[in-house]
């Protein structure tokens, strides 16, 4: 179950790259025009631990690992082994859903943080090139502008997306009705609803934080 | 007439009274009652869309009646809470139509999941379980072989291994001739007989094949349109008038190709008449 996350490492680490340097242009673009380039630097970083990292992650892995589950789930209903699990009286949540929730409840944090170290780099980079901004002194900025309630709120946040995508991805599996057809539409109708419910977790999250942090 | 035939002193092992199914207004199971008795080897007969899978799915408590009851060793499936439910599936065995083995395991591991889940047996009395269980069926060199590995009689072989992993006393069959050609059906005909006569469990059997159903009932039951049209052994219903049975038995199609109404409309379609 692990392989879900070792094989999404290269993905995420390089949707983070990019985001970082995105992130980085935009912000240096229009920062540059108030002489505050180097905030740049506190953008990133607040910007990935809080926000982006988690959010990055949650996305790219709803859309490989969801509907994975409900297809590998949804197959599972319709070839009987769903109904085989409960006349052996085992019961198929806990022996299809446990190992997932457990795997990504671990995965999705360590992900989290690879994602959070590649765009903080990314950024790094790209300062690097477009200004003179030595590294070492990026990274000192880093550890400067970096909080650990931000690193803490985006972890919670990753937690948080791990459960809605493994149970959502296992409920549409187990919803599964008819033949094989009903299992290309209940992984697409997985990954559509997890994004989705990562989103809308994610507006929640950041608008508690903003409330009770007033940081 | 169900239950009228096969009247016996002991009390049924199944008992299925009354039972109503019906999927959007239309009934699936329409008051169907019948009497499974300890021992014996029940096949549950009919053409497809008849709603012998259902009533199977009634019996396995897979779902619920909407009216009726369904009892099985004295528990009320519509009724029991969930630990009688769990209590009752460890002494039923289900052998599903396409095996529901789990792919991501060994043959041998599936077979002794019951075991490992349901038991605190050390790790090696359940490889020795799981080898005899594979040896009845005359698997025990294919353990360690995924299931993708197996042939679809295999397959269905290394599900009864897995059915018969916690010795049940009821065991059931869903369409274990579908899909196999004539010898390896015959072949699983024989192992539901010599299994019935090793461990004298109760054998249910749904399928639509007169000759496996002949040779491994002690009764049958023939569902027609989800009511139950005959219940008795070979000779009861092969000297029954019945026309559905009869039509059954005989292999009488229910609609015949309409040919002439075919040239008709070919003889219109030449003229260049619309159709």
């Amino acid at each position: 179950m692990l392989v879900v996350g070792v094989e999404a490492f290269p993905m995420v680490g390089i949707m983070a790259v990019c985001a970082g340097f995105i992130l980085a242009m935009q912000g240096a673009s229009e920062l540059r025009r108030f002489g505050a380039t180097q905030f740049v630097v506190d953008l990133v970083t607040i910007g990935f631990t809080r926000e982006l990292g988690p959010l990055l992650t949650a996305i790219a892995v709803s859309g490989r690992s969801g509907s994975a589950f409900s297809a590998e789930i949804g197959s599972m209903v319709v070839t009987e082994e769903i109904d085989a699990l409960r006349t052996m009286a085992i019961d198929p949540v806990d022996f299809v859903l446990a190992p997932k929730f457990l795997a990504a409840l671990i995965v999705l944090p360590c992900l989290t943080i690879i994602s959070n170290a590649c765009g903080i780099l990314a950024g790094g980079l790209f300062m690097r090139l477009s200004t003179d901004m030595a590294f070492s002194v990026y990274l000192r900025d880093v550890v400067h502008s970096m909080a650990l309630r931000d690193v803490m709120t985006g972890l919670v946040k990753s937690l948080a997306f791990a459960t809605i995508i493994v149970h959502v991805g296992c409920l549409e599996g187990f919803r599964v009705h008819g033949g094989p057809d009903a299992v290309g539409r209940s992984a697409t109708a997985a990954v559509v609803k997890s994004t989705f419910l990562v989103i809308l977790a994610d507006l929640g999250f950041t608008a508690i934080f903003y409330l009770t942090g007033g940081k | 007439m169900a239950g009228a035939l096969g009247e016996t002193a002991s009390a049924p092992v199944i008992s299925v009274r009354d039972v109503v199914v019906s999927y959007d207004a239309r009934h699936v199971l329409d008051g169907i009652s019948l009497d499974i008795f300890r021992g014996e080897t029940m096949v549950l007969l009919g053409g497809s869309g008849s709603g012998k899978s259902t009533l199977l799915r009634q019996i396995i408590g897979l779902e619920r009646p909407q009216s009726g009851q369904v009892v099985v060793n004295g528990v009320d499936l519509a009724k029991c809470t969930p630990r009688e439910l769990k209590k009752l599936r460890r002494s039923m065995g289900v052998a599903f139509q396409n095996a529901a083995l789990f792919n991501s395991m060994s043959v041998e591991d599936n077979v002794a999941l019951p075991l490992r889940e349901h038991t605190l047996l050390a790790e090696s009395t359940i490889r020795l379980m799981t080898w005899m269980k594979l040896a009845v069926v005359g698997l025990a060199e294919f353990g360690k072989l995924s299931p993708q590995e197996l042939s679809g009689g295999m397959k269905k072989r290394a599900a009864v291994a897995r059915a018969l992993s916690l010795d049940p006393e009821i065991l059931v069959f869903d369409e274990p001739s579908a899909g196999l050609d004539p010898i390896v059906a015959a072949e699983l005909d024989e192992l539901i007989l010599g299994l019935k006569q090793a461990f004298n469990m109760t054998v249910v059997v749904v399928t639509h094949e007169m000759a496996s159903a002949f040779r491994i009932a002690d009764r049958m039951a023939m569902l027609y349109n989800g009511s139950l049209i005959a219940v008795g052994t070979r000779e009861e219903l092969e000297r029954s008038s019945h026309p559905r049975i009869r039509q059954f038995l005989d292999r009488v199609p229910d609609k015949t190709a309409d040919t002439a109404a075919f040239d008709q409309y070919f003889q219109e379609y030449m003229q260049g008449d619309s159709v």
